[in-house]
């Protein structure tokens, strides 16, 4: 009985070798409710992957788009252009091709959507360059996405 | 059965074969003596401690982690760094101007990190340059070289750069006595005629900002090392020195003829009263202070013109010379501020001063006459004992949390664990070879964190693979837990690793800055968006404003450049990304490339000297498009009329923005 608690114990040992390595993967798994629901083929219904899961789109907030205008300048101008493929693809247009929250959460987390969600995958294909995350918050992706809508 | 059990339990530890840094801290049992175990940090894992080597005769800082020895960063200070640009480029240029000229390289010895109550605060460290005498203080933020000050009047600025335990001061002695001011005289009058200087350069508690506060004029000795009084000696500095023969030929022999020479004790604080009375003089000199702006990302080179001398004989009762056997190197304070340890470096023995009975010794005016004025005071006096033949060739002594002593030995390349009250010998450990310097982190503090114990080897000889005649310089890291001293792992050095300062992770890592942010850069020439990177001829002048961003240059095509002109490259990196800088190499520049993190401008001149059409490109591979990130700048005749011209995808920059 003795003999077999060892072994166990042995075991237990032996196979925790890679114990180390499980602790660090469990570190990045605030992946949770990945992709997988969104199989619907509506673009607009693609909300992406990142901090953001809800955006309610009211009336134009004018303050908000002179704000987004401001920052999509110093932040996204040395890849994007209005009408024109550049480093990635012209945006006008953009809020009807996708939705709100998929806008912000690739202006926020393009590192993880390039690499999980399919659309961005797709985009990646075509353009080449990943995008750069310039450390923006919600509020100010908000104001990028307010300054898109003035955009169609 | 029982037998059994314990051969399984062997075999149990025998095949974790992944220690992951967690159980080599939990598993600390009877077993856990591998010294491979304790120095392993498994990939992705964080050392303990930063260690901050002197970087020697390469004029630099290293960054290594502790317990690991790996090498994180090599940080320029004195010395001009082609990798960063640090010292080439126009921003960076002005830190390394002296009252000599720019000078591009310096000798760093003796870094010490700034202190709050005794105790390591971890917002800069301080290190010193010995040939041309200058501190710098660079950032534990951003881990770069903030200021430079030149020491006027100093030669070989050896006994330094030691902070007081709440950063009041950082001091820097002279090792070499001078004429002051400087003069054409015979050498052969050195006595009596050359003097010393000891500066004391206060530190602003909020900017670090450095200026001399006061120089003190000493008689013409060699000041070898310094340490800070702390807790009951607070307010005192203890300087050691050798050559009190005054000898200026053959010091190896004419400086070693007398028996004890000294170790300073100045009362700055009494000082300090004493110069708000109004003693001490003025006097015109000249040194160069170079201050780093991190918001302009500029430094700026000031040439100071006056300094606030006081001569001995302005302040009695402030500076006393102890009697220590014989050429004392290293000077060192205990974390109590009790004993002062001299490492007399042609000594068998250790000398031990107690500052108690120090004071009583000038109270009673236990004085054994005087030099030049400054009361001598009994040795007998001041003495609290001696360690009897512990090795040979005494530099330095570092200390632990429990009264004990570790003090490095040259001659007999060993490192001695000692206790201090009973000047009794513990332990003694080989090392590899000839030691100097020793570090516990913060050792020399009120508080040292006595985990572990890092050698300072000056010579390394056949411990790693040869690599012809000049081999690397080499670290040892022992754990100092128990109370035999265990060798654990050698590292090995840049330069000769004089001195080292170290300090848990935990107090600094979260507040290391990770980007520029760009709002904030208000460089003159910085760029804030494409739309804004231009092209302007001035004169033989053409300025580029330009941005770097994931993978390409803004412009790229530039035309419009004619030989003799002189083409200032104005670099913005646009990145707001963690780990995402850029580098810029134009071809045929006489300078270095540059590397400029997210959020910062840096200037590269370029003269160009044949017509052509001359790439540029980015050296750092920042994405998978990184090979693409190049561009091109023709250059035409002199005297052509090329007009400027700048693009990018044919078009300039920021056009059809919107």
């Amino acid at each position: 009985m003795k003999l077999k608690l060892i072994l166990v114990a042995l075991v237990i040992a032996v196979s925790s070798c890679g114990g180390n390595n499980k602790k660090e993967v469990k570190k990045e798994t605030p992946k949770k409710e990945v992709v997988k629901e969104v199989k619907s083929t509506n673009p607009m219904d693609d909300k992406g992957v990142g901090p953001v899961k809800s955006v309610t789109i009211g009336e134009l907030d004018e303050a908000l788009v002179a704000k987004g205008h401001k920052l999509f300048k110093a932040n996204c101008t040395a890849c994007h252009k209005i009408k024109k493929r550049y480093i990635g693809p012209a945006l006008k247009g953009v809020t009807k091709r996708q939705s709100p929250e998929w806008i912000m959460n690739m202006i926020l987390n393009p590192e993880v959507m390039i690499v999980k969600n399919e659309t961005a995958k797709e985009l990646l294909k075509e353009y080449n360059a990943p995008m750069a995350n310039q450390h923006l918050n919600e509020e100010q992706a908000r104001a990028i996405y307010e300054y898109f809508r003035t955009k169609n | 059965m029982k037998s059994i059990f314990a051969f399984l339990t062997v075999a149990v530890f025998l095949v974790s074969c992944n220690p992951a840094p967690t159980s080599s801290k939990s598993s600390k049992g009877a077993l856990a003596s591998n010294a491979a175990e304790k120095v392993y940090v498994a990939p992705g894992q964080y050392d303990e401690y930063y260690a901050f080597l002197s970087g020697g005769f390469s004029g630099q800082l290293a960054v290594y982690g502790l317990p690991s020895g790996r090498l994180f960063r090599v940080i320029p200070v004195f010395s001009q760094d082609p990798q960063e640009g640090y010292g080439y480029n126009e921003e960076t240029k002005p830190m390394l101007n002296t009252s000599h000229g720019f000078i591009p390289w310096g000798d760093s010895h003796h870094p010490d990190i700034s202190q709050t109550n005794g105790v390591i605060d971890g917002r800069w460290v301080f290190i010193n340059e010995n040939n041309t005498p200058r501190i710098a203080r660079i950032s534990l933020k951003t881990f770069e070289t903030e200021e430079i000050i030149e020491i006027p009047n100093s030669a070989g600025n050896h006994s330094s750069s030691f902070v007081t335990e709440n950063s009041e001061y950082v001091v820097a002695g002279t090792r070499f006595a001078i004429p002051i001011p400087q003069r054409d005289m015979p050498i052969s009058d050195y006595k009596g005629n050359f003097k010393a200087s000891l500066s004391f350069i206060k530190i602003n508690p909020e900017s670090g900002h450095m200026n001399i506060a006061f120089q003190l004029r000493m008689p013409g000795f060699d000041y070898d090392l310094s340490h800070p009084g702390r807790g009951k000696s607070h307010g005192w500095f203890f300087f050691s020195m050798y050559n009190t023969e005054e000898a200026h030929s053959l010091l190896e022999v004419n400086a070693s003829q007398n028996d004890k020479d000294f170790i300073a004790a100045v009362n700055w604080k009494k000082i300090e009263e004493y110069i708000k009375q109004g003693k001490g003089h003025k006097e015109q000199t000249r040194y160069a202070h170079n201050l780093w702006n991190d918001d302009t990302h500029t430094a700026t080179s000031t040439m100071e013109k006056e300094i606030w001398v006081v001569n001995p004989v302005d302040v009695p009762g402030a500076i006393y010379l102890l009697p220590t056997p014989k050429s004392p190197h290293g000077c060192d304070v205990d974390p109590t501020g009790e004993y002062i340890i001299g490492n007399g470096k042609l000594a068998a023995s250790m000398t031990v001063h107690s500052f108690t009975k120090m004071k009583k010794a000038i109270a009673d005016k236990a004085f054994d006459g005087d030099a030049y004025g400054i009361p001598i005071l009994k040795f007998e006096a001041v003495n609290y004992g001696t360690l009897e033949q512990p090795g040979l060739g005494p530099l330095h002594t570092e200390f632990d949390t429990r009264g004990n002593a570790y003090t490095s030995f040259f001659i007999s390349s060993e490192v001695v664990k000692w206790n201090i009250k009973d000047l009794k010998v513990i332990d003694r450990h080989p090392v590899y070879y000839s030691v100097g310097h020793l570090m516990i982190p913060g050792g020399n503090s009120r508080k040292p964190f006595d985990k572990y114990l890092v050698v300072l080897n000056k010579i390394t000889k056949d411990r790693y693979l040869p690599t012809g005649p000049e081999v690397c310089q080499s670290a040892q890291l022992f754990d100092i837990s128990g109370d035999k001293m265990q060798l654990l792992l050698d590292f090995p050095t840049i330069g000769e690793p004089h001195y080292a300062a170290g300090i848990p992770a935990k107090m600094i890592m979260d507040k290391s800055q990770k980007i520029y942010k760009l709002e904030d850069n208000k460089h003159p020439d910085a760029v804030k968006s494409e739309a804004d990177t231009k092209v302007i001829r001035k004169g033989n002048e053409v300025h580029v404003y330009m941005s770097m961003i994931r993978s390409h240059f803004s412009p790229d095509n530039i035309e419009g450049v004619k030989v003799g002109d002189k083409v200032f490259f104005h670099i913005t990196n646009l990145e707001q990304d963690y780990d995402v800088p850029h580098g810029f190499a134009m071809i045929g520049a006489n300078t270095s490339e540059m590397l400029i993190m997210p959020g910062r401008t840096s200037t590269l001149i370029w003269e160009p000297k044949e017509v052509g059409v001359w790439p540029f490109y980015c050296t750092d591979f920042c994405s998978a498009l990184h090979q693409e990130m190049q561009g091109y700048v023709r250059v035409s005749a002199k005297g052509a009329n090329t007009p400027i011209k700048y693009t990018l995808d044919d078009e300039v920059p920021g056009e059809e923005e919107e």
